[in-house]
């Protein structure tokens, strides 16, 4: 479909104009970073009422088909959009999993029924989704998943426990990942894949309480949990398949996704920002040169971080170890990211020891956002694991 | 804007490069040149200005290929990856002089006959150190048609064999550019230098005796254009010397047992070795990213570009340089280890032209203010 060029450039025109106007007043209480970190009733009907009116306004799910509750228009439209709300930093949208994950699987390879009961809802978030692919058990090895869906009749009975299910107490439906069976060549094999209703009697998210003290994730528990067959999407035994699928909508390989900005992205400007207004005897703790060489410091490693991309778009350019930058992409950005805002917090003084309340610098974002830096140095594998994994596949070093 | 752009001519320079210095330089070859003057087989160098190497950056008209001194980039950091030494740095230093602040005459002199393989070199530093290349304290004087000079210049690279050096020094109080050939030096005006990195050939000039006509004062004198490619060249040998020494350490870890495993299975070896391979990733963006925006013309980012290439690199080669002495444990500590001379090389490009700390005290205001 070719994009009017003139047709786009008066849109993003007028998107930017109501991103300006409609962008809502800091709500007196701070917000989360993203949909994993929702811990409040507060903070969770605030970021819903803003993708309510995101998607009144019509900027969110833009290339999705219209007979659905999309706005059936080029792709070009909802990336403009994207983008204005990140030039004027607005509340993200908090229907992630729908918005990311199950809107573009249901869109994929859903039924007529499927997309016409799902996807207005995830668009508009009344119906808010979450996915149950990890458990307690098994760490990063979602193909060993041991909680059991059996046929009963026309239902499935589900019981077992996932685990990092976010905004789980919240979510109407959840994409889940269970074992129909144990049979089968390997371990992926008896996997099947379930579009579930969460509201239902038998299924328990139960908040886990997280170093920051707040609440965003929940252990979900599944005590013999009945829901209709036609929840199952595909096959059984196709699950891994399926959550393959999901997971390259994820990670945005394919396109399809409904748009609209995931998480409140701190980077080094915010960081600069806050270091010209922080005072130290009277003046900007920017005019500290050691405050200075520090900060430098970090903005060539991120600059580095975002060169490494445009080189390897030049395969003439590798080094002798080609799949360093690929692999190493998670530990370099999210370590960066844990020592900025750790950082930060030595640009406010005594200020630095508070944590979120309203008499710490920015209500306490810096430190929250610092303790939940780890989750990314730790989650998927830990930063010593991608180290191991780093120098034993890229470098050809022999096993720890 | 692309950030970095890298073209199939490039590519196949860096090919040729890579491939001509992995024959030419092989470990052995490079620790017997220590004790030579010249540091290269005459044929070697002969073959690299048959190349066409040496009058990369120097225009057509004056028998150069008219390239630009981004395109020097990957023979240098080829060259860095072996610890090659060649003039050729040196060379292409004096030659960036002629071609930003000579006079016609000088250019038709002198750029025809370094295109051809002549060796030359530069004479910008003195004893204090210093790395602003426009305070200077030699001096020269007019008197009659003749320039007299006075004082000392240092880290003068590969003097002996360079037929014409441009030397850096104060006239009525404002740094220029002078030429002094190699006729006009005196017996005693060289003197070798011992510098950290033995692969070096690096000269003490004592300009004093030393007088040369005055049609050998360069007209203009772009100190910055000099800076900028001494830079550009350090960063490129520092990112193949990176490549180098990781070789080095790997090797060294997956053959070398301690407690009956082999030691690369030490998470204390092996994490900052995973880090040494990330700063390089790293050195080697800054230095095409700055490469590619010297092609493009635009100035201001070439200039961020430069300082962050520098100040990244000469912090992570010395790191690497450091951990791969203390990664070969008793070996390391031995002049027959290689790890050392890769520590030398990493500690002569960190402190010539600038140091990380410098480089970042010159990149603050472009960044945060």
């Amino acid at each position: 479909m070719a994009v009017d060029a003139q047709e786009l450039a008066e849109f993003e025109v007028e998107v930017d104009r109501w991103m300006a106007e409609n962008n809502p007043d800091q709500p007196g209480f701070i917000l989360p970073e993203s949909f994993m970190e929702v811990g409040t009733d507060q903070q969770f009907e605030f970021l819903r009422d803003w993708q309510a009116q995101v998607y009144e306004a019509g900027y969110v799910g833009m290339g999705w088909p219209k007979e659905f509750g999309g706005g059936g228009m080029d792709q070009a439209f909802q990336d403009a959009a994207t983008r204005a709300m990140a030039t004027h930093k607005t509340p993200f949208l908090p229907n992630t999993i729908g918005l990311n994950w199950a809107g573009p699987l249901i869109l994929h390879m859903g039924t007529e029924a499927d997309k016409q009961q799902y996807i207005k809802g995830i668009l508009s978030a009344e119906d808010i989704w979450c996915q149950g692919f990890s458990e307690p058990d098994q760490g990063s090895d979602l193909g060993n998943s041991q909680c059991r869906a059996t046929k009963d009749g026309d239902e499935y009975i589900i019981s077992g426990s996932k685990i990092w299910t976010s905004l789980g107490t919240y979510a109407k439906y959840m994409i889940l990942l269970a074992r129909t069976s144990s049979e089968g060549d390997s371990k992926y094999a008896g996997l099947s894949y379930f579009l579930i209703p969460m509201q239902i009697p038998g299924v328990d998210p139960v908040p886990i309480k997280k170093l920051t003290g707040e609440y965003g994730f929940c252990q979900t528990f599944f005590d013999d949990a009945r829901v209709p067959a036609s929840c199952l999407m595909g096959s059984e035994g196709e699950g891994w398949k399926i959550a393959m699928i999901t997971l390259t909508f994820e990670r945005g390989a394919t396109g399809g996704q409904a748009g609209g900005i995931a998480s409140l992205d701190l980077n080094i400007n915010d960081v600069i920002e806050l270091a010209k207004r922080s005072k130290r005897n009277g003046r900007p703790v920017l005019d500290d040169p050691l405050v200075r060489d520090e900060l430098t410091q970090m903005i060539i490693e991120a600059r580095g971080n975002a060169l490494m991309l445009a080189r390897s778009r030049v395969p003439a350019l590798a080094t002798d170890w080609p799949t360093a930058v690929p692999m190493s992409g998670k530990l370099r950005g999210s370590e960066l990211k844990r020592r900025m805002c750790q950082f930060a917090l030595s640009l406010q003084g005594a200020n630095g020891a508070r944590f979120v309340s309203e008499e710490a610098i920015d209500g306490g974002m810096w430190q929250r956002s610092y303790f939940n830096a780890f989750s990314a140095t730790i989650g998927g594998g830990t930063s010593q694991i991608q180290r191991n994994i780093v120098g034993e596949r890229v470098l050809g070093l022999p096993k720890s | 804007m692309a950030q970095i752009e890298f073209s199939e001519e490039q590519s196949m320079l860096l090919d040729t490069a890579a491939d001509f210095c992995r024959k030419q330089a092989p470990i052995a070859v490079v620790r017997e040149s220590i004790d030579t003057t010249e540091g290269i087989q005459p044929e070697v160098w002969q073959e690299m200005g048959a190349l066409g190497w040496l009058g990369i950056i120097i225009p057509e008209e004056y028998g150069g290929l008219g390239l630009g001194l981004g395109d020097v980039v990957p023979i240098v950091e080829s060259m860095g990856r072996h610890l090659m030494s060649s003039p050729y740095v040196a060379t292409v230093l004096a030659a960036r002089a002629l071609v930003t602040s000579g006079s016609e005459e000088q250019k038709q002199a002198w750029l025809p006959k370094i295109a051809e393989g002549v060796a030359a070199s530069v004479a910008l530093s003195e004893a204090d150190g210093s790395w602003e290349l426009d305070q200077v304290e030699a001096t020269v004087n007019e008197e009659g048609q003749s320039l007299v000079l006075s004082g000392d210049k240092c880290f003068v690279l590969d003097a002996p064999m360079a037929e014409v050096i441009v030397v850096s020094a104060n006239l009525a109080g404002e740094a220029r550019l002078v030429l002094v050939e190699k006729a006009q030096l005196q017996p005693e005006s060289l003197t070798r230098e011992v510098v950290i990195d033995e692969t070096r050939r690096s000269y003490k000039l004592t300009l004093d005796g030393i007088t040369v006509p005055s049609s050998n004062l360069l007209p203009d004198a772009d100190f910055k254009a000099l800076q900028q490619a001494a830079l550009l060249m350090l960063s490129a040998e520092i990112s193949g010397g990176l490549v180098g020494v990781l070789h080095v350490i790997v090797e060294y870890l997956n053959t070398r047992k301690a407690f009956d495993r082999l030691i690369g299975s030490y998470q204390a070896l092996k994490h900052p070795t995973v880090d040494i391979l990330l700063s390089l990733e790293g050195a080697r963006s800054h230095l095409y990213h700055a490469a590619t925006m010297l092609a493009q013309g635009n100035a201001e980012e070439f200039e961020t570009a430069l300082h962050m290439a520098k100040a990244h690199g000469s912090e992570a080669f010395a790191y690497a340089g450091d951990r791969a002495v203390q990664f070969h444990g008793g070996f390391g500590f031995t002049y027959e280890c290689d790890a050392q001379l890769y520590l030398r090389r990493a500690l002569w490009c960190q402190y010539q032209f600038g140091d990380e700390r410098y480089h970042r005290q010159l990149l603050a205001p472009l960044l945060l203010d």
